[in-house]
């Protein structure tokens, strides 16, 4: 190995600056899976009959169904029976005022650089905090409440606006969609909702703080937003966890639902523990992420930064069903060390004039592998509609793989589907050449990288770039001196 | 300026030299031409000289103003004032050149206690640069190389070289490629950058270049060494009769292997 591509690779191999532990109480379930725990867990949460017998239909569609294994990816499958369904830091009975979250609690969001309190907080960004099992925090609620916007807790959601949820949950993702939504749909403990109201631009950024603590638990969330005709919305989630020996699950269903003229930009920064360098530990990351542009002229635009988990199978997507609805998926994924990611997303053209655009970044180090997997279907009544994907692939170093899998079926002669595929080294040349030009061997690889992920970067909301560059930053510069 | 001694380099992790003593000297105000076929290390020779990774220096030095560059990385040599132009100027997607620049001209600032320019500032004085290479504002805000053809590759590197204003530059076949227009754009840029404080080095396989920018000595190298030295007489001596007619002169007075 060459001396620039080891000044790389240590670059990469940057400390995980997320993986502490925070020692608090919790009140748990027994470890595994069975109607009682579900039972269990609809009651806790005081949820309506309609809302238990979903879940109980989930599950017992989940026990038939089988753990799929067609990704890119091996490991050790999660032992279903071994895991904690509910775990929650004990708590006293409202949490709507800060006072009552636990300081340690508080104390670990404003080591990740999350502060609950609302004049700490980035002006014009909403959050709610996740940890493990239950939402602990949600901020500017009655601001939001002002503009008609609803965000809370999903819990709370079930409780306060049945109707709401009734209505959307499980519409985009039903709960037999596959393995792991129908698992979060039988167990999922918390998430977040949020409801924009007709014709209302949400008067700031929304966003979710997701943080695995315990050891044991599985984190199931479910996230539902709904915006309604005329209605736009920007959302970000944000996610870390401890470093531990063992793998833990996070198994999310996301769902949204954009009715005419609507728009939603749904925003990831995924920084998940991600194992070690031998690969030991870190999360599996099994999510469904599900959109549909269910009106005329409405738009879904999905964009992601993923950094962390030990494996990584998602693939947030869009059904084009209004006339001229517009879905984006906008990606960086990076692999460093041992991590696997299968990531990429499907774009289900229905509509007329239905466009869709898939911009997909992939850089793998280390000894990671890293795939796109991207399907973009034109049903027969989808006349005039168009698809555009580019999906370019950085490796570094000689040991990682990089692999683009798209499938493309178009039943409508009329529609256009475009793919573009790259893939490059970042060249010791490269280098070589910005050194040349004085620039350090640092600067010019973070230059590389952030050239390469420009055009997907640019599509995070502004309040969230800073993070995000801050984030590839950590991961892929500091230790060269 | 520049004195390189003996020097022998490899491809670092394998065996064959591709440098076989290599002495050369030049001075400030000076303008050398280094000439010779293909393979012959012209390229090898200006990339060692400019710190290029790949290759391993076995023996001999390169001294720059006196100091020992030899294990120096490429950055620090460029803070002191060496600039390679490149034969195959590298793409790098998603970077303006803009940007490039600025970066660069203000580490080099800083690597000499000079005072960084500010975004504005430095925007007046890309601009004043412009005009050295017929050069449109437009290139500024492209990604570097990106999508350029040869031809703007090659004026782009002759503008980056005026606007870091080096000491000392190596232009590594920078006349290869280009039509009669550009080539004369390229060699009138490298007129005007050059004065009495900076050296140039031309390496090119054609005599053609010499036309347009005048050297103060031609070198000729072949096998990893120059064989021999002269002024502008032995460029059209080479145009006319070839490296091969060369090399047989010199076996025949026993001065190459």
């Amino acid at each position: 190995m060459s001396e620039e591509t080891k000044a790389l690779e240590s670059m990469i191999g940057e400390e995980y600056k997320y993986g502490f532990t925070t020692d608090v109480e919790y009140e748990e379930f027994p470890k595994g899976i069975n109607e009682d725990i579900i039972r269990e867990l609809s009651a806790r949460k005081e949820e309506p009959e309609w809302m238990l017998e979903f879940r109980l239909k989930s599950y017992r569609a989940w026990r038939e169904m089988e753990e799929p294994d067609w990704f890119n990816a091996t490991y050790k499958k999660p032992d279903f029976e071994n895991l904690l369904y509910y775990s929650a830091p004990k708590k006293k009975p409202k949490l709507d005022s800060m006072d009552e979250v636990d300081p340690k609690i508080r104390e670990t969001y404003e080591k990740l650089g999350i502060p609950l309190e609302e004049q700490k907080m980035l002006s014009g960004v909403a959050v709610d905090a996740v940890f493990d099992s239950v939402s602990v925090f949600t901020s500017f609620k009655e601001k939001l409440a002002e503009a008609g916007v609803i965000f809370c807790s999903i819990s709370e959601a079930i409780r306060e606006y049945p109707e709401l949820v009734k209505k959307y949950i499980g519409s985009v993702v039903p709960a037999r969609d596959n393995f792991y939504a129908a698992l979060n749909s039988a167990v999922f403990s918390d998430g977040s909702f949020c409801f924009i109201p007709k014709n209302t631009k949400c008067p700031m950024e929304l966003s979710t703080y997701f943080r695995i603590n315990n050891m044991e638990s599985g984190q199931f969330e479910r996230t539902l937003i709904v915006a309604e005709e005329g209605a736009s919305v920007s959302y970000l989630e944000g996610c870390t966890a401890p470093m531990y020996d063992e793998n833990q699950l996070h198994a999310a269903v996301v769902e949204l639902v954009a009715l005419d003229d609507a728009d939603i930009k749904y925003s990831t920064i995924q920084n998940w523990y991600s194992g070690d360098e031998e690969g030991k530990g870190g999360i599996y990351n099994f999510v469904t992420k599900r959109g549909i542009c269910k009106g005329k002229n409405s738009k879904i635009s999905w964009t992601q930064l993923e950094t962390g988990s030990a494996v990584t199978l998602k693939y947030p997507s869009v059904i084009l069903q209004g006339d001229n609805s517009i879905g984006e998926f906008y990606s960086v994924a990076v692999t460093t060390k041992k991590q696997q990611a299968d990531t990429g997303t499907k774009m289900i053209h229905l509509g007329k004039n239905t466009r869709s655009t898939i911009i997909s970044k992939g850089i793998s180090a280390g000894q990671s592998n890293n795939s796109y997997r991207g399907e973009v279907k034109v049903g027969k009544n989808a006349k005039g509609a168009k698809n555009y994907s580019v999906c370019d692939s950085m490796l570094i170093g000689q040991e990682c793989g990089a692999h683009t899998f798209p499938y493309i079926s178009s039943e409508n002669a009329s529609s256009s589907v475009e793919h573009e595929a790259t893939t490059s080294r970042v060249g010791e040349e490269q280098i070589f050449y910005l050194m040349q030009r004085g620039i350090s061997e640092q600067d010019a690889i973070s230059m590389i990288i952030n050239g390469f992920v420009k055009d997907v970067l640019k599509e995070l909301p502004l309040e969230f770039a800073v993070e995000a560059n801050k984030l590839l930053d950590v991961k892929l510069e500091g230790s060269v001196g | 300026m520049l004195e390189i001694k003996n020097l022998h380099a490899k491809v670092e992790g394998e065996d064959i030299e591709i440098l076989k003593g290599v002495n050369l000297k030049v001075n400030a105000g000076e303008i050398h031409a280094i000439m010779g076929p293909n393979g012959s290390g012209k390229s090898t020779l200006s990339k060692v000289v400019s710190g290029h990774p790949e290759y391993e220096v076995t023996d001999g030095e390169i001294l720059f103003e006196g100091e020992d560059i030899t294990e120096m990385d490429a950055d620090e040599r460029a803070h002191l004032g060496l600039f390679l132009a490149f034969q195959y100027p590298v793409e790098v997607p998603g970077i303006t050149n803009k940007t490039l620049l600025r970066e660069a001209y203000n580490t080099i600032a800083r690597a000499n206690d000079r005072e960084e320019l500010d975004p504005l500032e430095f925007e007046d004085y890309l601009v004043s640069k412009l005009d050295v290479i017929e050069m449109k504002d437009e290139f500024l805000n492209r990604s570097i190389n990106t999508g350029f053809s040869g031809g703007e590759k090659k004026k782009n590197e002759i503008f980056q070289m005026a606007v870091l204003d080096p000491k000392l530059s190596f232009l590594d076949e920078t006349d290869s490629g280009l039509d009669i227009d550009a080539l004369k754009i390229v060699s009138d840029g490298v007129n005007k950058i050059a004065n009495d404080e900076k050296a140039i080095v031309l390496i090119t396989h054609y005599q053609r270049l010499l036309n347009y920018i005048k050297p103060d000595f031609v070198h000729v190298m072949m096998n990893g060494k120059i064989i021999k030295s002269g002024d502008i007489a032995l460029a059209e001596e080479l145009e006319a009769n070839g490296y091969d007619q060369l090399q047989k002169e010199l076996m025949l007075n026993g001065e190459a292997q």
